[in-house]
Parts: structure tokens; sequence; C-alpha cells
């Protein structure tokens, strides 16, 4: 049935959600990405909302809310309106958690989940990206090749989130088989001979308070029950429409930031004596901001419902994502636009969401995430 | 619950659509190269099909609802022709104004009956205060009498009626116009001319003239005679007609993108270009990647109509969604098949396919029933909360 209302549990989400990324990361989103930092105080407060811990069952310690994409993406979207790299970070221990979830096998996730089920937050991360110009996940270089009884990894990873404090690495990989049908992945303990996080962060346009790693893999050996869902390996789409589907949510909240920021601006803003809201260049671009706000929400949670449903979803997400990254700069260029010379100083938090719009829509965009 | 999904059911309803799509599609070149016929109220075929709307009757739980079915059926109808139909429906947009501001009496009398509705002049279109129709009353007589010119009037020759805007005090602006009922015969009221279009060339588009047209006096759609001295008064009554029909003209024309989109897939599908929904942007050609992205346009457009949609369905405010789901739809039912032609080059002008026909059929969408333009001003307006006075 063609609906578009969450769940009144869901809205209380949203309510929640929304609250703390009103006290906890407009504020605190500033001087994190002056200073590159991510506070630990952050990541415990965001923890506490058991927004990852919430999806994990009973059985294993978790919250037995239930792994819903659905109100993943309702989370996702009211965080980043908080602020997207902070968002992000939050959220990367799910990164690893979900696939788990939909993944895993049974020992899998007994010997895992319950590191997620405690009250402290535990960082766990997904390596996928590469240091290359035209990456393309598809044909990724990182390769997975048989060893004994178990698998050697070796590869070259860029912009892994929060690499250096996470316990384990779910390392996407390029397996026997072509395509994204053979994208395997491969639980690897941090400290496991041959992996080597960077010392320092990289440093990047936008996302700048989450630390994020380029991580080698010299012939890292691991054993078979490492690879993810065992004999069965994964879904690789359905892990690509997780990912593409989740990036496109971040980006909704980044982009209704932006809209409900310059909104009021243009109000106040006045010029030639009346505010420049009241001309239609400026109101046609908020009109244009409040559709394509829409549009890209309802991609978003169609995708997300499809998920939900176990059904395919590659179109769908695919969809929400090429639009969500076109749509998303727009309207981050039109709000620093709408702001004029002090869209261009460090006062307003519009530059930092120009810069994070650019980081968080490139290309095939898995790529804050 | 946030669900994109249709039951059974409703899928087999939208097949159905498709397939009598499909037929009217066989008729769809005929008909616009002869303009000056009208396509036959029910096809040769109609004996071979069952009525698919028989099945919308009863919504049963998983099914959606009866508005945002009307909307797939909608645009799976002008998937395969603007105009044509396996059976035509009856109604036009005057029964739409009659059921939104129509007394008891007045929906029982006309209801059952074609009527058109005639705002456009000449001299005024997007601006539809500035009507210089007039409605005079004969106190003496009970009678009113119009005088005016109206154009672009849809269903305008085959309608049996039509609700016409007139003002009743020029003076008063936007708070004199009122809409009247006008019958065909009614002497003083004549049906000009067909108007010749781009395209929806086969669709029923009329001149009309109101010479001392004299009607009776309770012909007043909602009898109210009174002019408020603030506010629109009348006019917000009928501007509410159009909540209901812009997702729906939104929807006929994203249909029609949809027909360009599938027909620019198929043929390109034949040369061996694919989109492959996994691969990402540097596994894609150029033109892979237009057709994701024209796809995305219109699943995006489409959304938006059944959201307006639902929201009336659960008998939310769906204001700003109605013109943000026009405004969307008319701009992307216009630059989708504008795309599609781009993409399949040279052949994709060619007349032996219909490709070209819903490029001009789909120029449509974004002027009529508000054009793009008004709808951005009628969604800004709203989010800023400014009157038109403040944002004009």
């Amino acid at each position: 049935m063609i609906s578009f209302g969450p769940t009144e549990e869901q809205e209380l989400i949203q309510q929640t959600v929304h609250e703390f990324a009103q006290s906890e990361m407009r504020e605190r989103a500033r001087p994190c990405d002056e200073k590159r930092e991510l506070p630990d105080d952050f990541l415990q407060k965001s923890w506490e909302l058991g927004l990852v811990a919430g999806a994990i069952p009973e059985a294993y310690g978790g919250g037995g809310v239930g792994r819903s994409p659905v109100t993943n993406a309702l989370v996702l979207e009211e965080l980043a309106w908080g602020d997207a790299p902070l968002a992000a970070a939050a959220m990367t221990p799910g990164l690893f958690v979900q696939p788990l979830l939909d993944f895993g096998t049974d020992e899998q996730k007994k010997s895992l989940l319950p590191l997620f089920a405690g009250s402290r937050f535990h960082a766990a991360s997904l390596a996928i990206l590469e240091p290359t110009f035209s990456f393309e996940i598809s044909s990724l270089r990182t390769i997975a090749e048989p060893k004994g009884s178990g698998f050697s990894l070796s590869g070259k990873k860029r912009l892994v989130p929060l690499a250096s404090t996470a316990s384990h690495l779910l390392v996407v990989a390029r397996g026997a088989r072509e395509g994204v049908a053979g994208l395997e992945a491969f639980i690897v303990p941090r400290d496991a001979k041959g992996l080597s996080v960077a010392p320092e962060p990289e440093r990047t346009l936008g996302f700048q308070c989450l630390p994020r790693f380029s991580v080698e893999l010299e012939r890292v050996e691991v054993p078979a029950s490492a690879r993810l869902g065992g004999d069965r390996g994964i879904d690789g789409a359905r892990l690509l429409a997780m990912l593409r589907t989740a990036s496109a949510a971040l980006g909704l909240g980044l982009a209704r930031g932006v809209y409900e920021l310059a909104l009021p601006y243009a109000k106040e803003r006045v010029a030639f004596g009346q505010p420049i809201a009241q001309k239609q260049a400026i109101a046609f671009m908020l009109a244009e901001m409040q559709i394509e706000v829409s549009s890209i929400r309802h991609l978003v949670w169609k995708a997300a419902s499809l998920l939900e449903h176990g059904v395919d979803a590659s179109r769908a997400a695919t969809l929400a994502l090429t639009y969500a990254n076109r749509e998303v700069m727009k309207i981050a260029d039109n709000g620093l636009q709408i702001f004029g010379g002090h869209g261009y100083i460090r006062e307003y938090p519009v530059e930092m969401w120009y810069r994070n719009a650019r980081a968080l829509t490139v290309t095939e965009s898995v790529s804050a995430l | 619950m946030i669900d994109f999904t249709l039951s059974e059911k409703d899928e087999k309803v939208l097949a159905a659509v498709k397939e009598e799509a499909l037929v009217c599609r066989k008729y769809a070149r005929y008909f616009d190269d002869h303009e000056e016929e009208f396509a036959p109220a029910e096809l040769p075929e109609a004996k071979d099909f069952k009525n698919p709307f028989a099945l919308l009757a009863k919504r049963d739980e998983l099914d959606s609802s009866m508005g945002v079915m009307s909307m797939l059926v909608t645009a799976g109808q002008t998937w395969g022709d603007y105009t044509v139909r396996m059976r035509r429906g009856t109604g036009g947009l005057g029964n739409a104004a009659l059921r939104a501001s129509g007394t008891p009496e007045q929906q029982s009398r006309w209801g059952g009956k074609t009527l058109a509705m005639a705002i456009t002049e000449p001299g005024c279109g997007s601006d539809s205060k500035a009507v210089q129709t007039t409605a005079a009353l004969d106190a003496g007589k009970n009678e009113w009498v119009l005088n005016g010119e109206k154009i672009f009037v849809t269903t305008g020759c085959r309608a049996e009626g039509v609700v016409v805007w007139a003002t009743i005090d020029k003076a008063a602006g936007r708070a004199g116009i009122k809409s009247f009922i006008v019958m065909k015969g009614t002497p003083g009221f004549e049906v000009t001319h067909k108007e010749k279009k781009l395209g929806i060339r086969a669709d029923d588009t009329a001149a009309y003239v109101f010479r001392d047209c004299r009607i009776p006096r309770d012909h007043l759609l909602g009898g109210d005679e009174s002019i408020p001295k603030e506010g629109a008064g009348g006019f917000k009554g009928v501007m509410k007609t159009f909540n209901m029909t812009r997702p729906a003209v939104a929807a006929i024309g994203l249909g029609i993108a949809q027909a360009a989109l599938d027909f620019t897939r198929d043929a390109l599908a034949g040369e061996g270009v694919e989109v492959d929904w996994n691969a990402g942007t540097h596994a894609r050609s150029a033109a892979q990647q237009e057709l994701v992205e024209i796809e995305a346009d219109i699943e995006a457009a489409m959304l938006g109509v059944l959201h307006a949609t639902w929201l009336s369905g659960e008998a939310k405010p769906n204001n700003l969604e109605a013109s943000i789901s026009k405004a969307k739809g008319g701009e992307i039912a216009r630059t989708a098949t504008q795309r599609c032609i781009a993409l399949l080059g040279s052949m994709g002008i060619s007349l032996d396919f219909l490709l070209e026909k819903w490029f001009r059929d789909c120029r449509i969408t974004d002027i009529y029933e508000g054009t793009g333009q008004i709808q951005r001003l009628i969604i800004a307006r709203d989010i800023l909360g400014y009157s038109a006075a403040e944002l004009s």
C-alpha cells in the first residue's frame, strides 16, 4: 500500500533524534570542523540514543527493536540536519553492524554483536573506498584470494571512518566472481597482521571532524570464518543499495538544514528597502529547495522501503543517490548564494555545509560512509 | 507506515490499464494527424476488454487509496495516449468545480453532465483574477447576463455545459469573480472553434463567446451572490478546485514522459546500451547516465504526485504539495521528453515513432492548470508566509 506516513514509533524516534541534533550537534559542528576534532563525549551521547544497538536482536543482547532501513533513513535525515559529518561518525559502527545483521552467519553474530549491545560506544567500521580517481564499486582493486582454509587480503583503502579506534573493519574486496555479485566482505580485527592504519587521519575538503584513515592490507590472512555470510557470502547488490540509500538520506538532512537556514535569513535580510525573500529571484530559489528536499526524501523513502521488504532495491537506491547527489549540491550552492558574502565567511555554517555537501555527494558516493 | 508496494489487486488494475493503453496507442498517430476529428467514445476493441475500473471500487486493507490509484491509473492511461481511451470517461474540469463548490441541489442537477471549465481569456491566463467576462444581474427577470470571450476550454466542444468564470463587479477584483453554469444551447453562448495546437491535437480544446447570454439566477455556482469586503471570497473556493486537479495534471504529463523514457530505454537496449543499476558512475556511459537521471527525475516527480494525493486521502492539507507536484511534474514532463529525443538523435525526431508526438503533447503540462512559474509563486508564498501583495 502506497503510504507516506511514518509510524507513531518512528515519529517519536524522529522527534528524539531531532532534539539531539538541535542540542548536541548544531552548536558543536563548527568547532569540531575548525579543529578537525571528534569529541568522545559526542560519540558516547549519540550512542545512548540506541540507534545502533536498538536494531540488534535481544538474543545478542541488543534492544530488539528490529532492523528497519526506513527508520534508519529517518534517523540519518535528522542527524544530518544537525551535522552530516557528526551524523556519519555517530552511525559509523552501524556500517559494520548492519551488514552483519543482514548477511552474517549465526556464529558471526553471536561472537560480534554483543560488542555493540553495551552502554559504551564501540567503534567498528567499513573499508570500501580506494585510492583511485575512477573509483568503481564493481571493480575493486582490493582482492581476496583463497589461502589455505582461509583468505589472503591485499589492497589499499582510503577514507575509512574511525579506523584508528575500530576494533574491527569490514573490508570489502573483489572475490572470485565479476562485478557487484563478486563483492565479498571480511571481518578483520584492526590488529590483524599485515593491516596498517595510517597514523594521522586524512585531511579532506569537508567532513573535517570525521577522522578517516588510509588503511593498507598486505597479504592479511584471515580464517574462512571471517568471510561475512560464511559459505554464502554477501549480497553485494543489497549492501550497495543500503549504502547508497543511507548516503542519500544523509544528503537529505544536510540539504534540509541549508534550506531551513536560508529561508528565515532571506526574510530578514533587507536589500533595496525590502527583504530579499520578496524578490522572485530569491523566493524561487527557496521554492526550488522546498521542491527538491521533498523529492529527495520520497526517493530515499522508496529505496528504504524496498530494502525493508527485502526485495531488490538496486534501482530505487541508485535513483535516490543519483538524484540526491545532484540536488543536495545544488541546494547547498544556492543556500550559500542567498547568504551572499555572509555565506562565504565562516561565521555562518553555510560554507561548511557547502564543503560537506561536496564531500558527501561525490560520484559513487559511498564516500562519506 | 512508509511503504511503496502495491497489492496484487492494484498491480492487476495497473497491468490492465497498460494493456488498454497499448491499444489506444495504435490510434494516437491518426488522431494527431486528424485534429478536426474526435476519437470515438468507445474503441472497437472495447468488447474484448473488461473495464479495469470495476476492480478499483472496493479498497481492501493492503490496497492503496482511491486517490493514489487514480493518479497511477491516469499516468497509465496517458502512457498510451493523451486523448484516446478504450472507453471515454465522462466529466470535465467543471465537474471538479461543481463538486468543490456547488450546492447540493446543483450537484444533483448537473453532477451527471460533462462540464468544461472556462477561465482563460485572450487577455488573461495565469492572472485569472483579471477576468474580463462580465455577469450582470437582471433582477427583474431573475437572470444573469453574460458577456465575454473564453479560450483554451478543455473538453469544450463535447461538454454538455460549462462552468464559466465571470466578474459581477470589476471594481471588487478577485472577490467579484463568480462561477456560473451555462448549458450548451443557451442563446448567446457560441462555441467558435477548436484550437489548433502544438500537441494534444486530438484533445478537444475550444474557444467560446458569450453575447448577452442569459441564464437563470440559480446557475451561480454555490449560490452566494455577496461580494465580501475583505479577502478573496468565492475566489478561494474556486482555487480549491486546483488542489485536486494539479496532481492529476502532473500525472497526465508524467505518464507521457514515462512512455517516452520506456521507448527510449527499449530503443537503446536494442543497440546494446542498458543501465546496470549496480554499476557506479565510472562504469556508465554518458547515455546510460542520462537514462538514469531521466528515470530518477520522473520517479521523483511521480512520487510528489502520489504524496500530494495521499495527503488529501488522509484529510490533511495539501495546498503546498499539490503545487509542488505540479511544478515538478510540469518541469519533468517537459524536459524528460526533450532529453529522450536528444538521446535517440536524428531517429528521435522521426514521425515513424510516437516520441516526437509525446514531446509535443508533454509541453502543455508546465503551462495549463497554472504554469510552473505560478506554482513556484504559490510554493514560495506558502513557505515564506507571504501574501500575494508581499510576493507578486
